[in-house]
């Protein structure tokens, strides 16, 4: 039939059934519909929701429109001639001092004119009967969502879909599917499809749809297919199918478990990096190990929160670009802070590393404290902007967001920039010279103070930016450094003082390790094991990963 | 022990071992009289003068910065925390035999390694014996390989952490974060009596007592010497045909033990041990006790760890918010303008003014010094 025809047909056919209607005026529904109508008007809770269901179940859309109707609470009953009968309510007005409303059919909205309000009285609509509604107008809110220009809206009631399984949606979803053209909700679309085929077909649907599910590795059938597979009433082919669908989807659950595993390693390994890269620099240059770094990451992700805000209250059509903005700042403000410490303090105690740590220490728990008295010491809320948050389908059964891909590119650069710093420009020179030997490079006019000063504050700047970055994928409070710092500590240590490849390595190492043995031993215990790790590793080599060699017996 | 100084000792020590528990027994309305409190107070003080101790040996004489004595002092103040919580017994709240979190977490039986604290002699072995050896076991293996210096401080931090993590697992069976509270009775006294508050205060200070002078001791012994030599040069030491990681060892586990000891009797004074006295911040503020007092110097420590304490526990009541900043500050101060603490600074006030009064060149001065700079290698 074209679609031309069937246009007509359906007028047709509805200009025919309105005239029934007219014609019957209220042409009598089938007694269960009537049944339910008079159950609506009762008070019995059980009865009213079976009234609801009874409604739904009729899969016609005025009744639908009906009980969404009733949701919104303007449903009422009114009797008349010692008959009740269901009206729904539409504009309200005041005419004279009474308040009237204007009524219609409760199923062919036939308008039945303006009566006062008193005359009538409202089916409430309490909690569960909402809740009984609810399902039945999803049904064709998901439906309608299958046409929505978002592939994302599309993907998600593809998704809802095939977890409700009923039977009715499957002509929907092919339709869906015949048109679609992404690749993501084309694969939602089919999962769906023979989900709902696997609950409601016949058995060489159910094994068709098993296979099917199977070689889309839909990890979301697999309790379903778990079930089939054990179900002795089913047939051979049945359960072979399903057999076979399990063990290819756990197999490809493997697979992506690892992907995911290791992109999480590679995400915390950044992060870890972001971190230790400025401790590490200002460690091989200066022997200070600052404990403040973690506040100065602290200090980053407040100066984020003071951007977001001034944004969200200044530019609020730019919300969005906030972030791109907050990274310089939180460099700078970190980066201020850590060249106050240098200048101020710091600098007084070169060649005392337990005392500078101490101090360092100090100046961490007064920074923290300001933060406190500053903004509290509740978590402030950070939001993503929109480009940041969700993620990337990379396959099947594995998005991975895009503020962690964020974080490995941030670090990336940062190494790259550091790199560059050091190796490519005359700043990095004088720095890599007074690294080695700081005697002989001010003897030949090497100024260290400037070179001590200008590192630490590029170190602390790259703390601001680790802070920034954190505040995408983490709780911001006053204590936010003291979470990650002695990880980092463990990854300087690991990684040795003077390369940066040590420090690259030992965090992409350490964060690949904890999210390894994660899963096995879980968080704390992880973290233990990281730390018998990496005493054990200090066995083998003392001063690190790559230790410069020389002929120093302190070293 | 020079002259003075043991006289300054006996002094200290009548005042604390028997005038002050002697205050505490005269009659309230008395002007002399310490209030249980106060007494209570100073006890616990004690304690941590115990740690301050060992741990300004291993820091001011061996010149090894440990920032995770506090698990030392809570595995002691666990040892003997769960053995008072078995003497508990059945008059517990859920009056189970077992200890209440536990039947919170529906524990059935006891786990294995409770069952040893049953016992009063075991659990005093234990005190002396667990911090011991795991402070042997994880000296040995930091010494061994020759970490050193800043990366022994880190080492030792993440140590702290991951006890402080592993404390407060319920599955530890250790009371989680809530610790191990409520104890009754401590080897059969009942705890929530004055008197019994006086005796373990008294062994406390007896025990302190016992803890400087088996510190002097060491100090003034050859391996003492040794130490010392160690904090100034290690690579002279170990040229010199000595090896310094024994020593090391030696003097982390000695402070390990003394701080276990201190936790096993802050643990029925104070009444709870949380793992909150474990972390990374409790660990560290011992150190500042001792930076603070005046390291190298053994009544430095000492006199650091009541200080501190003293001006936390009216800080932390008064000025709750300001306590961090002043820790903070207290850490920068000791370690910018007081590099040899409290006692350092009034010993050199102490020579200047004798300087002013005798007009003697400097040379004839001795002020107590420590060498705080890198030695140059």
């Amino acid at each position: 039939m074209s679609y031309r025809s069937t246009v007509l047909l359906s007028l047709v056919v509805w200009l025919a059934a309105g005239a029934a209607g007219h014609a019957a005026a209220a042409s009598a529904p089938s007694p269960e519909v009537a049944g339910a109508l008079a159950d609506l008007t009762g008070d019995d809770a059980d009865k009213r929701e079976a009234a609801v269901t009874v409604l739904g179940q009729t899969q016609d859309p005025k009744w639908r429109q009906f009980l969404g109707a009733l949701r919104d609470g303007s449903v009422y009953a009114r009797t008349r001639a010692g008959k009740t009968e269901l009206v729904v309510g539409g504009a309200k007005a005041t005419r004279g001092d009474q308040d009237v409303i204007e009524i219609t059919g409760a199923y062919d909205r036939r308008p039945l004119g303006t009566v006062p309000l008193t005359e009538l009285k409202e089916v409430p609509a309490d909690r569960r009967l909402r809740l009984a509604i609810k399902p039945f107008l999803d049904a064709d809110e998901t439906k309608g969502q299958l046409a929505d220009p978002d592939p994302g809206v599309r993907r998600g009631a593809a998704v809802k879909l095939g977890n409700q399984a009923v039977a009715g949606a499957a002509p929907v979803v092919e339709e869906a599917l015949k048109k679609e053209r992404d690749r993501w909700v084309h694969h939602a679309l089919a999962e769906a499809l023979a989900l709902i085929h696997l609950a409601n077909g016949d058995p060489a649907q159910r094994a068709a749809a098993a296979r099917a599910l199977g070689d889309l590795h839909s990890e979301s059938a697999l309790p379903a297919l778990q079930r089939l597979a054990a179900d002795t009433a089913a047939s051979p082919a049945e359960r072979e199918a399903a057999v076979h669908a399990v063990r290819g989807i756990e197999r490809w659950g493997l697979l992506t478990r690892t992907v995911e595993t290791v992109f999480q390693g590679a995400s915390l390994g950044s992060i870890l990096l972001l971190m230790a890269l400025g401790l590490a620099v200002v460690f091989g240059l200066m022997g200070v190990i600052n404990m403040a770094h973690g506040e100065l990451m602290a200090l980053g992700a407040y100066a984020t929160f003071v951007v977001q805000n001034w944004f969200r209250a200044a530019w609020p059509a730019y919300f969005d670009s906030y972030f791109l903005v907050a990274l310089p700042v939180s460099f700078v403000v970190a980066a201020a802070v850590g060249l106050v410490l240098e200048r101020g303090v710091i600098r007084f105690l070169y060649g005392r590393p337990l005392e500078t740590l101490l101090l360092t220490w100090g100046a961490s728990l007064i920074i923290q404290q300001a933060l406190r008295l500053w903004f509290g010491a509740a978590n402030v809320d950070v939001s993503s902007p929109s480009w940041l948050s969700g993620g990337l389908p990379v396959m099947v059964g594995l998005t991975l967001p895009y503020n962690r891909m964020f974080i490995i590119g941030l670090a990336t650069v940062s190494v790259a920039a550091m790199y560059w710093l050091l190796f490519r420009t005359s700043a990095g020179l004088r720095i890599r010279a007074v690294t080695q030997n700081r005697a002989m490079s001010s003897c030949l006019g090497v100024r260290a103070g400037v070179v001590d000063a200008t590192t630490f504050a590029f170190g602390a700047g790259l703390a601001g930016l680790a802070g920034c970055a954190l505040t995408q994928i983490g709780n911001v409070g006053p204590s936010l450094g003291q979470n990650y710092i002695v990880d980092s500590f463990m990854v300087v240590v690991t990684g040795g003082v003077g390369k940066l490849a040590g420090t690259i390595l030992a965090s992409a190492g350490l964060g690949g390790l904890t999210k390894g043995i994660e899963p096995a031993l879980g968080a704390v215990f992880g973290k233990v094991a990281i730390l018998v790790a990496v005493i054990l590793f200090l066995q083998r080599r003392p001063a690190g990963l790559f230790a410069t060699r020389g002929r120093n017996a302190e070293a | 022990m020079p002259k003075r100084e043991a006289a300054a000792l006996g002094i200290a020590a009548i005042v604390l071992v028997v005038v002050l528990p002697v205050c505490n027994m005269l009659p309230a309305g008395s002007p002399l009289a310490v209030s249980n409190f106060t007494l209570n107070l100073f006890g616990k003080f004690l304690t941590y003068a115990i740690l301050a101790l060992g741990l300004d040996l291993l820091w001011g004489y061996a010149g090894v910065l440990s920032l995770g004595h506090g698990v030392f002092f809570g595995l002691g103040a666990y040892a003997m925390g769960m053995h008072l919580m078995l003497e508990i017994g059945s008059k517990s709240v859920y009056q189970s035999v077992l200890p209440d979190f536990m039947v919170w977490n529906q524990v059935t039986a006891l786990p294995l390694f409770w069952k040893p604290f049953q016992s009063g002699a075991f659990t005093l072995l234990a005190i002396v014996l667990v911090p011991g050896l795991f402070g042997l076991a994880f000296g040995y293996l930091a010494f061994r390989s020759r970490i050193r210096g800043v990366y022994f401080s880190i080492i030792t931090q993440a140590l702290a952490l991951s006890a402080w993590l592993v404390f407060n697992r319920n599955e530890m069976n250790l009371g989680g974060t809530n610790g191990l509270a409520d104890f009754k009775t401590a080897f059969g006294f009942p705890l929530h009596q004055p008197a019994t508050q006086r005796g373990l205060y008294v062994v406390t200070a007896l025990t302190l007592v016992a803890a400087y002078a088996l510190c002097r001791w060491i100090t003034l012994t050859r391996a003492g010497k040794v130490l010392v030599a160690i904090r100034d040069s290690e690579t002279r030491v170990l040229f010199s045909g000595y090896s310094p990681a024994a020593y090391k060892l030696f003097v982390f586990v000695v402070s390990a033990v003394l701080a276990g000891v201190a936790g096993a009797l802050y643990a029925p004074q104070v009444g709870i041990i949380t793992p909150a006295k474990i972390g990374v911040l409790p660990s560290i503020e011992m150190v500042v006790w001792v930076a603070a007092g005046g390291r190298g110097t053994l009544y430095g420590a000492v006199l650091g760890a009541f200080g501190v304490n003293w001006i936390q526990s009216w800080l932390t009541t008064s000025y709750p918010d300001f306590w961090l900043l002043f820790l903070g500050g207290l850490f920068m101060g000791a370690v910018l303008f007081f590099p040899d603490g409290v006692v350092g600074a009034l010993g050199r006030l102490g020579a200047r003014a004798r300087r002013l009064v005798s007009r003697r060149p400097d040379s004839a001065v001795s002020t107590p010094s420590v060498s705080l700079g890198r030695p140059t290698p």
